[in-house]
């Protein structure tokens, strides 16, 4: 009868620790997906605000055809493109793209001095920081849940219930100082 | 590198614990003392002690439900809006993006002096403050550092950590105060006088607890101190888990170390919760005990260190 007893409080026990141990697993893999969509969340605040940006250089360097065309192809370019590796060099071109807009805008005083540039300058040297942290953050997460699913004993079951490991979105150390120098 | 900033940020944890359990130690003994020796026998002191806990607890929730406002009102901050200031108001977004938390509410001080704040129960529910002073003196880099270094007291949860207590420090002075009067107006050790005796152990008790009433506000200020420098400590490491770049932070460190105003709006009630003690900003007794913040060479030369270990 005891020994029941005993035996049955263990099986509680361990019960308890498994319920616990797939509600944060299962928690942390939503964060996961959470922190991946925040990316292409700002990633598309990034699109959005290039047409606009394009709009109001053309208004001070309309001779400037070439550049402010690459810049539009880039962006077009990258909300087409499929797949994280040709994502990942579309979104490096669009990021080149609006390095040399912005180097250009330095010959225009005019245009450097417009408060609607300057306000497109802004957000757009956010959007580069919100990019770079939503990669930073999608990667903290990851390390967490990753963590957590070989930890014992999450690691006895983890495979089989269907908690494979999360991928670190990587970039090259190259690409990542690609990111435009905006100055403000 | 981050090894050195989880190995920073445990060992704040642990202090922050003993320190809660040290000041949590001092209440009971200083609350059952008081019991004692006013109703002149041991038995009595253990239901005062209870009802002294259910005290704290009740002021402890409203301290932390109301008292961010209220740390807002004193010092005169107005919220702001993205149009007001988009900069400002950007760099905010961007660092809740890294630490995957809401989006705190934005408040300026209109004051030359440099300092920010933040305050408020959890990270739903959480206020940063900066003077105005500080933002128009900090390139973004070091904007960025600074409201990292509060974002972080949000995610910490320092916010509520230091409302709490701060309202039990508050409480604990109130109970002595109250001590100290009823014992001279004579109340003390009365029952004890007037017959049903309590023995020698009860008269020490009540030695123990006229030197608590006088001595345990003084302890219970300098645990909050202590807890209060070891804060500093984890939120400058945590900022620069979020920034990446440790020389943002101690940028503006070293420039607030340069400024010599006094902050008007802040008291010694709210001081605990700036960036920098707006007091006494460059007294170098700010390394001792009786300071809310660590040194400011010391933060910078840690922020510093840190940095070495990026490059490495």
């Amino acid at each position: 009868m005891t020994f029941l007893v005993v035996l049955l409080v263990l099986v509680l026990i361990v019960a308890f620790v498994m319920i616990g141990l797939y509600n944060s697993l299962v928690r942390l893999r939503q964060r996961v997906r959470n922190a991946w969509s925040q990316i292409d969340v700002q990633l598309k605040r990034r699109y959005d605000l290039i047409p606009n940006l394009v709009e109001t250089v053309k208004g001070y360097a309309a001779h400037e055809k070439e550049t402010l065309e690459r810049v539009v192809q880039a962006r077009n370019a990258a909300i087409a493109a499929t797949g994280v590796a040709a994502q990942a060099g579309a979104e490096n071109a669009l990021a080149g793209a609006l390095r040399q807009l912005f180097a250009l805008s330095e010959r225009y005083p005019d245009l450097k001095a417009n408060q609607n540039f300057l306000a497109l300058q802004e957000e757009l040297s956010s959007t580069e920081n919100r990019i770079a942290f939503a990669r930073q953050h999608y990667n903290d997460v990851v390390a967490t849940y990753n963590t957590t699913r070989l930890s014992f004993p999450a690691n006895l079951f983890a495979t089989a219930l269907g908690f494979g490991p999360e991928e670190f979105f990587e970039i090259e150390v190259a690409a990542e100082r690609a990111v435009p120098e905006v100055k403000f | 590198m981050a090894e050195s900033f989880h190995e920073l940020i445990d060992a704040n944890r642990r202090n922050s614990i003993l320190l809660v359990i040290g000041f949590v130690i001092l209440a009971a003994v200083t609350v059952y003392a008081f019991a004692v020796a006013v109703a002149g026998d041991l038995e009595s002191g253990l239901p005062v002690m209870a009802l002294g806990a259910v005290a704290a607890i009740l002021f402890a929730i409203w301290g932390v439900y109301g008292g961010g406002s209220a740390v807002l009102a004193m010092s005169g901050a107005k919220e702001i809006e993205k149009a007001d200031d988009p900069t400002l108001w950007n760099v905010v977004e961007e660092l809740s993006i890294a630490s995957g938390l809401p989006m705190p509410k934005v408040y300026t001080i209109d004051d030359t002096a440099m300092n920010a704040f933040a305050t408020g129960r959890d990270p739903a529910h959480a206020s940063i403050a900066i003077t105005k002073g500080l933002r128009e003196k900090l390139s973004r880099d070091e904007l960025q550092g600074v409201l990292a270094h509060e974002l972080s007291h949000i995610r910490n949860l320092d916010i509520r950590f230091a409302m709490l207590l701060a309202v039990l420090v508050g409480f604990l002075v109130l109970v002595c105060d109250l001590f100290r009067r009823t014992a001279f107006r004579g109340r003390v050790g009365r029952k004890r006088s007037s017959g049903s005796g309590g023995g020698p152990i009860v008269l020490v008790v009540i030695v123990l607890a006229l030197v608590l009433s006088i001595v345990a506000p003084l302890l219970a200020r300098l645990i909050q101190l202590a807890a209060s420098r070891q804060r500093e400590y984890l939120a400058d490491a945590s900022a620069v888990e979020l920034t990446r770049n440790p020389l943002g932070l101690a940028g503006a460190l070293q420039k607030i170390s340069g400024d010599t105003e006094v902050l008007e709006a802040a008291n010694r009630a709210t001081q605990h919760l700036y960036i920098v003690n707006p007091i006494h900003p460059f007294e170098k007794r700010a390394s001792g005990l009786l300071s809310t913040h660590p040194p400011i060479e010391d933060r910078i030369a840690r922020l510093h260190a840190l940095a070495g270990d990026a490059r490495a």
